[in-house]
């Protein structure tokens, strides 16, 4: 019998797994577009569109994750608008990645020698055309490892949006041990699988970054 | 339907949010403390222990780095009574965050421990110093040094990573603000000014660890 609901226990946690990833992706590859934007207004040295900028990545950053999902789906639905676990989680965790990326990838162009970036002016490129001919295509060397190990981050993120009832797979856990009373169990499994999503990806992140200070 | 902002439904309630935001500063600054000390054990032993035990720190980095903290907290705080360890809501808050903690800076006090030239370390030992010396001394000091401003924003992070512990009951400035919202119905209200005053309390905490990083840690 314990046997029996062992499997059943880690069958519905794996089922449960896709909504994390998923949602992982969501907040990755939103976040990455939103922050690329807020890259260009954060780089663009016009001070009205980058202290705005500033601001918002002073908010998310500076406050927890956890009132930015409450703030969208209790705070937003007040004012009469609809939402849905699967829409606050979705768009708290997107602008949450997509103010630690903007701070990463800026951190990377940064890096850039100033020359490159005179260079390319004095052959009368836009500022446009700089970032995307001669700027991003070298930053985006040095982003990969800490990309790659934020995104880390961003799998862990989508553990809160369980307390704005967004079944993934901590709220699977929750659910599984209200109807088994096994939290030992439940809780070590729901970690495992965490685990399992996480470390290969802590793992490349720290193989990427150890070939790129080789190739320096 | 338009929604009218109202603030003042907040102001009966300022008690509880300062209390909330006590809990909230105790906790990080506990846990801070504690968990450096687990980290520059950690490290240490990661380092310079035997196998089997930087092995076994590796192991409890790994897994600590590699899982959400609430699940963390969850397998502490439900999980272990099954085991028969019994925690209260704030206990089982506290192990976890310095636990978490305890993780995070053993990772990142290493990498300032990698850091210190090896020369260095021979230097020491040729000087007579003991081992225990040229760890506090030489090693530790100069690993410091390095690592401080990556520790900061890790301390930040685990001081924002905090408001998950109000899911366990823990009375901290998230669970206060939980309670006056099942009270009042003010949800935007209530989440926006603890979220305004987590922001505060981030910037606040961030200048203070720049001041003790200019007084006390030095490079050289």
């Amino acid at each position: 019998m314990s046997d029996f609901s062992f499997w059943i226990i880690l069958k519905n946690l794996i089922w449960a797994t896709q909504w994390t990833v998923y949602l992982s992706l969501i907040a990755f590859v939103g976040g990455g577009i939103v922050g690329l934007i807020l890259l260009f207004l954060r780089t663009s040295q016009v001070k009205w569109l980058e202290v705005p900028t500033k601001l918002y990545i002073e908010f998310f950053q500076g406050t927890p994750l956890l009132m930015q999902l409450f703030l969208f789906f209790f705070g937003v639905a007040l004012f009469g608008i609809e939402v849905s676990p699967w829409m606050a989680a979705g768009l708290a965790l997107t602008l949450w990645t997509s103010a630690f990326l903007t701070e990463i990838w800026r951190g990377c162009v940064e890096a850039i020698p100033k020359g490159q970036w005179e260079a390319s002016g004095s052959l009368a490129m836009s500022y446009i055309e700089q970032m995307r001919y001669v700027i991003l295509p070298q930053a985006m060397r040095i982003a990969i490892a800490p990309t790659v190990g934020f995104s880390v981050q961003v799998i862990k993120g989508t553990a809160l949006a369980s307390i704005i009832g967004f079944v993934e797979l901590t709220k699977a856990g929750t659910m599984l041990n209200n109807a088994t009373f096994r939290p030992f169990l439940v809780y070590a499994l729901v970690a495992l699988i965490y685990f399992c999503l996480c470390f290969p990806l802590s793992w490349f992140a720290k193989r990427l970054e150890g070939k790129l200070n080789v190739a320096r | 339907m338009t929604y009218h902002l109202e603030f003042s439904a907040l102001l009966p309630y300022w008690q509880d949010l300062a209390w909330g935001l006590w809990f909230t500063v105790v906790l990080t600054v506990v846990s801070t403390v504690a968990g450096i000390a687990v980290g520059t054990l950690g490290a240490s032993a990661r380092s310079f222990g035997p196998p089997w035990l930087s092995g076994l720190v590796r192991v409890y980095v790994e897994l600590i780095r590699n899982t959400p903290f609430i699940v963390q907290l969850f397998f502490i705080f439900f999980g272990l009574p099954a085991l028969g360890l019994k925690l209260s809501e704030t206990t089982a808050a506290f192990i976890a965050m310095v636990v978490n903690l305890g993780a995070y800076s053993t990772e990142i006090i290493r990498a300032g421990i990698d850091a210190v030239p090896k020369g260095h370390i021979e230097a020491g030992v040729s000087l007579a110093m003991t081992r225990l010396e040229v760890l506090r001394y030489i090693v530790l000091r100069q690993a410091f040094a390095k690592i401080y401003p990556a520790l900061s924003s890790q301390i930040v992070i685990v001081m924002l990573g905090s408001a998950v512990v109000s899911q366990i009951s823990a009375p901290d400035l998230t669970y206060a603000a939980n309670f006056i919202q099942s009270r009042n119905f003010r949800a935007f209200e209530v989440y926006f000014v603890v979220a305004l005053i987590y922001l505060v309390l981030s910037i606040l905490l961030r200048y203070l660890l720049r001041l003790i990083g200019d007084r006390f840690v030095r490079v050289g």
